[in-house]
């Protein structure tokens, strides 16, 4: 606590600091509240209760709402979404093991401007890749499809998966890894049969990291996928949205149902979700 | 961490062997060299390419124009694509302002013994998990004049006061807002002959600001969560210290506890940086370009030229600048980083 000077005259402003503090804090949880807020309660709402003067009305009356609607449209794309980032986190985390695990234990010389070079993928903006990336999916026959969007998911992931890995194998002592290569064991075998059962934690943490920003891609989504059947939620959030022809409230419900998987991954695995961010973010 | 303990005195066995498990290395990561090789640099240097050449029709063409970097003069001189500088720039002010400070309070504020701060921690960065998408649809009805935020001045009963004084009732147009505020062209042109040159205004377009309180919303707790993290960091003794000697607790703060902090303000405020340089999702959702071009940015220039207009080569050359900023922040973060653990 924000000890204040010990006199009862302090009492009073300690009395009033503290108020002020809960009501401080208050007005915070309204604020990051408020957009949850509108959308669960007008995805609830009836097509009949959505309108425009009564947003931050409760729902006159429980109803499924525009979930119904919103599931109707949305499924495809949720699948399509389900079935891209999966595969795409785990691929490009197992990569970013095996590249963490050399980068970490086996340096050589170059080794640390090579790791340098690959981590610089993580910074660009992919605009900058985007037309060469189209044209090439175009020539290998991926364009528009799934595997080729995971493709390009798994390659710029990982440089962040890489150094995710890094940073929790420089933390395992060498001398695990030397007690292996005196067995006679070459540098795959060390990974397979001494570090990969250590690396259990750095796998919850990439996994989830990887999980929460290729299910919220947008970007590649909308450029790599032209064919609005075979694109990943966000975009079909998006198109709904745009569309005048959809009710409200039904995409109020659409938002709830794009937002629910990386919400509830962050709601049960929170913990390992401020691991992966600190991981994420650079410290070298 | 050291290369393997070799014998300093390498013999043709020790050095065959290093050479060896350098080659299992590189087999190791050749895949992702690869990758990183062709996706990363080859298709920079593509892009570049194209931003060179005359491609600016759905039918390939890809001779150099004269002169080869025509695209860009004609680029700059969009008043478009002055408009997207004009709003990067503003925006990027605006978002690292409002969510540096907002998670900077944020982390003061539970950066003590508070029932409930687990539970508080996790609010506040709860929208981080979120697509930029959906927060730009929500974001995108709340600053909508018809509803949202606006019904709270009905709400709270200020239209009717301000009715009853025979004003005009408060309902600002917020993302719709073509107004461009604190305009500089006058005096860019009077410091600088080029300044009359510009063919919009130089200033802080309204409709910037809803966007801006919306990505605040979205990364303020990302950045309590690294301002937190380094508040843990800080010995218990250096706050006894200052107490002892009768600092204030802001004082403390301000004399003591921030200025320790300053690797984490730096590290936080360049991640910001690359988030806003290179905003879209968000921006697109929520505004798209707005009305004339407020609340355009480059990455959604990039991607109507490309995926729309069909203008190849100013796409590609927009996509190139916007490289360049993004580089001319992270590369010396970057060097500075790797320098400081060597």
């Amino acid at each position: 606590m924000p000890t204040l000077i010990q006199n009862p005259k302090s009492k009073i402003r300690n009395r009033a600091a503290r108020l002020l503090f809960w009501l401080v804090l208050l007005a915070a949880v309204v604020f990051y509240g408020l957009p949850i807020y509108v959308m669960v309660v007008n995805g609830i709402k009836a097509a009949q209760d959505v309108s425009l003067s009564t947003m931050w009305n409760l729902p006159p009356a429980l109803a499924a709402g525009g979930f119904g609607e919103a599931w109707a449209r949305l499924s495809p794309n949720l699948r399509n979404s389900l079935a891209m980032v999966i595969p795409a986190a785990v691929i490009s985390a197992l990569i970013g093991s095996l590249n963490g695990y050399v980068f970490s234990k086996w340096k050589f010389r170059g080794s640390e401007l090579l790791f340098a070079l690959l981590l610089f993928g993580f910074f660009i903006p992919y605009q900058s890749i985007l037309l060469p990336l189209v044209r090439f999916l175009q020539m290998i026959g991926l364009y528009g499809t799934l595997p080729g969007l995971v493709l390009t998911h798994v390659v710029y992931g990982i440089s962040v998966t890489t150094l995710i890995f890094r940073n929790f194998y420089v933390n395992v002592p060498r001398s695990i890894v030397e007690a292996a290569t005196v067995d006679g064991a070459g540098m795959l075998q060390t990974y397979t049969r001494i570090m990969l059962p250590l690396s259990a934690p750095a796998f919850v943490v990439t996994l989830i990291f990887q999980f929460t920003n290729i299910w919220n891609d947008f970007l590649f989504g909308i450029t790599v996928v032209p064919n609005p059947q075979a694109q990943p939620v966000t975009i079909a959030l998006n198109n709904l949205s745009g569309s005048f022809s959809v009710d409200w409230n039904v995409v109020m419900a659409g938002a709830v149902l794009a937002a629910l998987p990386t919400a509830l991954v962050y709601i049960f695995l929170g913990r390992f979700f401020i691991r992966g961010l600190v991981s994420g973010a650079v410290k070298g | 961490m050291p290369t393997p303990p070799t014998p300093q005195t390498s013999t043709l066995a020790t050095r065959l062997h290093r050479w060896l498990r350098r080659k299992e290395a590189l087999w190791i990561l050749l895949p992702s060299i690869l990758a990183t090789v062709i996706f990363i640099y080859v298709f920079i240097g593509t892009s570049f390419f194209f931003s060179l050449t005359n491609w600016r029709t759905l039918a390939i063409d890809l001779s150099l124009r004269e002169p080869v970097y025509q695209t860009y003069v004609d680029m700059f001189g969009m008043p478009r694509f002055q408009a997207d500088l004009r709003n990067t720039t503003i925006f990027t002010i605006l978002f690292i302002a409002f969510a540096m400070g907002l998670g900077l309070f944020l982390a003061i504020l539970l950066d003590r013994k508070v029932a409930g701060r687990g539970f508080f921690r996790s609010v506040f960065l709860f929208p981080y998990a979120l697509s930029f998408i959906v927060t730009g649809v929500v974001w995108r009805w709340i600053f909508n004049p018809e509803t949202g935020i606006n019904l709270f001045f009905d709400l709270l009963g200020i239209n009717s006061v301000l009715a009853q004084a025979g004003m005009e009732p408060l309902k600002p147009g917020w993302t719709t807002d073509p107004d461009v505020v604190f305009s500089v062209n006058g005096l860019l042109a009077a410091v600088w002959p080029g300044g009359a040159d510009f063919q919009i205004e130089w200033g802080i377009p309204i409709a910037l600001i809803p966007v801006a309180i919306a990505a605040t919303w979205q990364l303020s707790g990302f950045v309590m969560a690294m301002y937190l993290g380094g508040l843990s960091g800080i010995p218990h003794e250096v706050r006894e210290a200052a107490r002892i000697d009768g600092a204030s607790e802001a004082r403390i703060y301000r004399k003591v506890i921030i200025p320790m902090l300053k690797p984490i303000t730096i590290s936080t405020a360049i991640i910001l940086l690359h988030v806003s340089l290179k905003i879209f999702d968000l921006v697109f959702a929520m505004s798209g370009v707005g009305p004339g071009f407020a609340t355009d940015v480059p990455a959604i220039f990039v991607f109507e030229m490309m995926f729309k207009a069909a203008r190849y080569n100013l796409g590609a050359a927009a996509s190139i600048v916007m490289l360049v900023m993004s580089c001319l922040i992270i590369v010396p973060y970057l060097v500075s980083t790797f320098r400081h653990r060597e």
